[in-house]
């Protein structure tokens, strides 16, 4: 007889289940749900993608391609990166097309992160990092981000948390839950922190599209001084709503990118074939389609913004992602409290700001990528809620 | 701002005007005021639901009917097109490139009834020399909106 608990290794048995997900099983287990609470787009993937995707199998290009992406791709995201970003990246040397921009964050914290290395997680934020840190050997070092900075690393809580351990920053923007952004000064000034140090920063890009600031998404890397030592990950999933195509990519200095790759070799081998040839054509021809979603995806966050101040709950304007971020603590509940009580009353789904760390105790995470009658309904509801509640 | 509001409208006219002023990021008082423009203009015509009617008891036959008209002094296609938009049973009319002229939409409580109208109304108008009509089976989709099947959100096997 076997003795699982011999099995499993320490650090994965400790891994805690999502927070996110067990919202999403009491959601899932009731019926006529309204959720705020996916975090993909509504949005079909442009038609000419799909098209692209459909001519491949068609044409029978279901073999794998280069470890690093079929060359198409990569010139394409060259391209795309310097045209959107103004970095230059040689398709060569410093590119390689991902499962999805999640196995980009893996494959750079394992390239990077070994035993007692510790990498510097600012929260609230995606629930990946954490987790992927500890299976690595790491030790996450969290930056508790406030409210009142908009949720953005300021210098001086990096200073404070760097240690002669810390291997690697991870910068998050636009970020998942707050929808904060990093400008091209907010970034500067924490390079300022960092050009002495040997840490290297992965930079999650992934909502990096989806921006509602009168300036353009600044990555990273394209802050003076900050490419040598900045690993840029992106993808295709938010942008050109193809979640489930799980096709992203990583740029980097080569002496970066080199080792993420030989990761990736032997775990993956090469990103979807199909997937690529799609996302060939979404970075060919889909401005447009990137463009109309923007536009919608703004009128959505002002419609939420707006609804949930004048419910008095204090939501600060998101500038990124399609998440607002308002604070419940005016109610006098805990956020897992809130989220319980209100799906058990109103039939609403949100999750609590907890699950993406202890710094969002006291918020809810909503997710516009619904319809403005969706979301009008669930805000309805959830005022119905609060005044219940008082 | 009056396209963004037009765009809006289009999609859905039950937006109140404080919902598309957030939406715009502009004061209701001057989506208010562009509305007033617009409709004065003759741009912002009505405000309509959409409704499917073979899901009621109430169904209306439909039949889109193609018409050939050869121009006369005093009757040409708009003389045509406006003496025929005025019958209550004509949905709409379009003058139309290629083959036929008229694209007209008659509504009738029966195929026959349509039959009838095209027969002794249509048909008969001087100028026109050819009407041919195909009776609608079935509607897929109307005006932006599915009635057939509409897509579920197959979202939330995952949340991230």
């Amino acid at each position: 007889m076997i003795d699982y608990s011999k099995v499993i290794t320490q650090t994965v048995r400790e891994m805690k289940p999502s927070g996110i997900r067990r919202f999403f099983d009491i959601a899932a287990s009731m019926k006529d749900v309204i959720s705020l609470g996916v975090g993909e787009p509504d949005f079909q993937t442009p038609w000419q993608v799909r098209k692209a995707g459909i001519n491949s199998l068609e044409k029978g290009k279901t073999k794998y391609t280069s470890n690093k992406g079929h060359s198409k791709l990569v010139g394409e995201i060259a391209k795309y990166m310097e045209r959107k970003y103004s970095v230059s990246y040689s398709p060569e040397t410093d590119i390689f097309v991902t499962v999805g921009g999640s196995e980009a964050i893996d494959a750079c914290i394992r390239a990077m992160v070994s035993d007692g290395d510790e990498v510097i997680i600012p929260q609230p934020s995606y629930v990946c990092y954490e987790p992927i840190t500890r299976l690595a050997g790491g030790v996450p070092v969290i930056i508790n981000t406030k409210a009142e900075n908009d949720f953005k690393v300021t210098p001086e809580e990096l200073k404070a948390a760097i240690t002669e351990k810390t291997k690697l920053l991870i910068l998050p923007y636009p970020c998942n839950p707050t929808g904060a952004i990093m400008e091209k000064e907010d970034i500067e000034a924490l390079y300022n922190v960092l050009k002495d140090t040997n840490i290297v920063v992965l930079s999650d890009e992934i909502y990096s599209e989806l921006t509602f600031n009168s300036k353009p998404h600044s990555c990273v890397a394209a802050i003076e001084g900050m490419k040598e030592r900045t690993v840029v990950v992106n993808g295709f999933s938010k942008a050109f709503s193809m979640t489930g195509w799980r096709l992203g990519f990583a740029c980097g200095p080569k002496e970066l990118i080199a080792p993420m790759l030989k990761i990736h070799q032997y775990a993956i081998m090469c990103a979807p074939t199909t997937s690529q040839y799609a996302a060939i054509e979404a970075l060919r021809s889909c401005d447009e389609d990137v463009r109309i979603m923007v536009e919608e995806y703004n009128r959505r966050r002002k419609y939420v913004v707006n609804g949930f101040n004048k419910m008095g709950l204090e939501c600060r304007e998101p500038k990124g992602a399609f998440y607002a971020f308002p604070s419940i603590k005016s109610t006098g509940l805990t956020s897992e409290e809130f989220c319980e009580k209100l799906i058990e009353s109103k039939k609403v789904a949100v999750v609590p700001g907890n699950a993406f760390g202890d710094s969002g105790e006291g918020f809810i995470r909503v997710s516009y990528c619904y319809s403005v009658e969706h979301i009008s309904e669930a805000l309805k509801r959830i005022e119905e809620f609060i005044n219940e509640i008082k | 701002m009056k396209y963004e509001v037009l765009k809006l409208l289009a999609r859905n006219a039950r937006y109140t005007h404080d919902e598309i002023a957030v939406m715009l990021g502009v004061d209701e008082k001057d989506v208010k005021k562009a509305v007033s423009e617009l409709e004065s203009d003759g741009v912002l015509k009505g405000y309509k639901a959409i409704v499917d009617w073979e899901k009621t008891d109430n169904a209306l036959v439909s039949a889109i009917i193609e018409i050939n008209v050869i121009p006369k002094a005093g009757l040409g296609f708009e003389e045509v097109a406006e003496k025929i938009m005025k019958y209550p049973q004509v949905e709409s009319v379009y003058l139309m490139s290629g083959v036929y002229d008229l694209n007209v939409v008659v509504k009738g409580k029966t195929l026959q009834e349509i039959a009838w109208f095209v027969s002794k109304e249509l048909s008969t108008i001087d100028s026109v020399t050819n009407t041919t009509t195909h009776f609608v089976l079935r509607r897929y989709k109307e005006m932006d909106v599915e009635l057939v099947c509409g897509e579920d959100d197959d979202r939330g096997q995952l949340w991230v």
